[in-house]
């Protein structure tokens, strides 16, 4: 069903060097925290975690919660926020085909999609066969998920000796964790070029629109890298 | 509605509008090789995203990060940045000293 000797080494990326345990559990720790002054239980907060886990999201939810909006407000900006698993996903899914593995095992792990499994997988495709990807590919997201979950659990209980410096200090640790990641990843030129407009264009269109202003830099700075390689390779 | 029935169907929409997107991809990419174009475009635009998303959580962010100045994020960012590349691309380092260095500065401000 799974194989369980690339399901463990998926696993295992979350004690090696490289691990996004660090980044995980800061930000999730920190989200429990704001979970629990935001008035939500236990049990809801470690299921909203388990169930949603992708943080831009959970602190969209938490802070609409506080605000009082409605249902569908809710639901926009949540699918809004988070709609960058979608290219995520599309990008991530042929690597780990193979005709061999059964339909289900993909739904299971298309929720295990986020951002730190998602560069890690980037990151060690090519060195496992392409017929236990999916299995090595569910090892990293039930890590990194398990990670999540305990996290906002550990956050919620010890959110009353959290000072305000400590979230200042926890909230830094992601940004660190994908930049480092990113710029491990710009080993060729297409990607280099494509996190370099990304990361240049999204913070000049959130001066004209906040809200979208992720979504357009990603499509045009996106756009911009695959064009360029193409011309490339056509001249060659 | 009672509060914590309201919040139960807060995190259901919230579960549902992620999967959405999730699940989106997986159709998309069924029948889709890692050698097309299209995933190549896919490709570049999920990396374009991340670093968007990334520069904007540095350079205008929300929450807890609004307590510090753009100028300690970015010498902290600087300098974990440095610790990545001569550690040989160690991520735990830089990650638990990022979270020790700005809670240390926050503290003196």
């Amino acid at each position: 069903m799974i194989n369980r000797k690339y399901f463990y080494q998926g696993l295992k990326s979350l004690i090696s060097s490289r691990s996004p345990a660090i980044a995980l559990a800061c930000s999730f720790v920190a989200l429990g925290a704001l979970m629990h002054n935001a008035g939500f239980n236990i049990q809801q907060s470690t299921a909203s975690s388990f169930f949603t886990y992708a943080l831009p999201g959970q602190l969209v939810m938490t802070e609409s919660f506080l605000v009082g909006s409605s249902l569908i407000n809710i639901f926009l900006s949540v699918w809004l926020v988070n709609f960058r698993l979608y290219p995520m996903s599309v990008a991530l899914v042929p690597i780990l085909k193979h005709r061999s593995q059964p339909r289900w095992k993909y739904y299971l792990s298309c929720h295990m999609i986020a951002v730190s499994s998602w560069l890690i997988m980037k990151d060690n495709y090519k060195k496992i066969d392409q017929k236990f990807r999916l299995d090595y590919w569910l090892g990293i997201g039930c890590g990194t998920l398990s990670a999540a979950v305990i996290s906002t659990f550990f956050g919620y209980l010890i959110s009353d000796y959290l000072t305000a410096e400590m979230m200042v200090g926890l909230a830094i640790v992601n940004p660190v964790y994908f930049l480092c990641m990113m710029i491990g990843a710009m080993n060729n030129l297409k990607i280099t070029i494509a996190i370099l407009s990304g990361g240049l264009l999204g913070p000049i269109l959130y001066l004209v629109t906040p809200e979208w202003s992720i979504l357009i830099a990603g499509i045009v700075g996106g756009s911009i890298a695959f064009l360029i390689k193409d011309k490339k390779n056509g001249s060659i | 509605m009672d509060l914590s029935s309201n919040l139960i169907l807060v995190i259901i929409v919230t579960s549902v509008a992620t999967f959405a997107s999730r699940f989106l991809g997986i159709l998309t990419a069924e029948n889709l090789s890692d050698k097309s174009k299209i995933f190549d475009w896919f490709n570049c635009v999920a990396y374009s995203i991340l670093a968007a998303l990334t520069a904007r959580m540095v350079i205008f962010p929300a929450g807890a990060l609004l307590e510090s100045t753009f100028l300690i994020r970015l010498i902290v960012i600087a300098i974990c940045i440095i610790v990545f590349i001569y550690s040989k691309k160690n991520l735990v380092l830089p990650t638990i000293f990022s979270f020790i260095f700005l809670t240390f500065l926050s503290n003196m401000n």
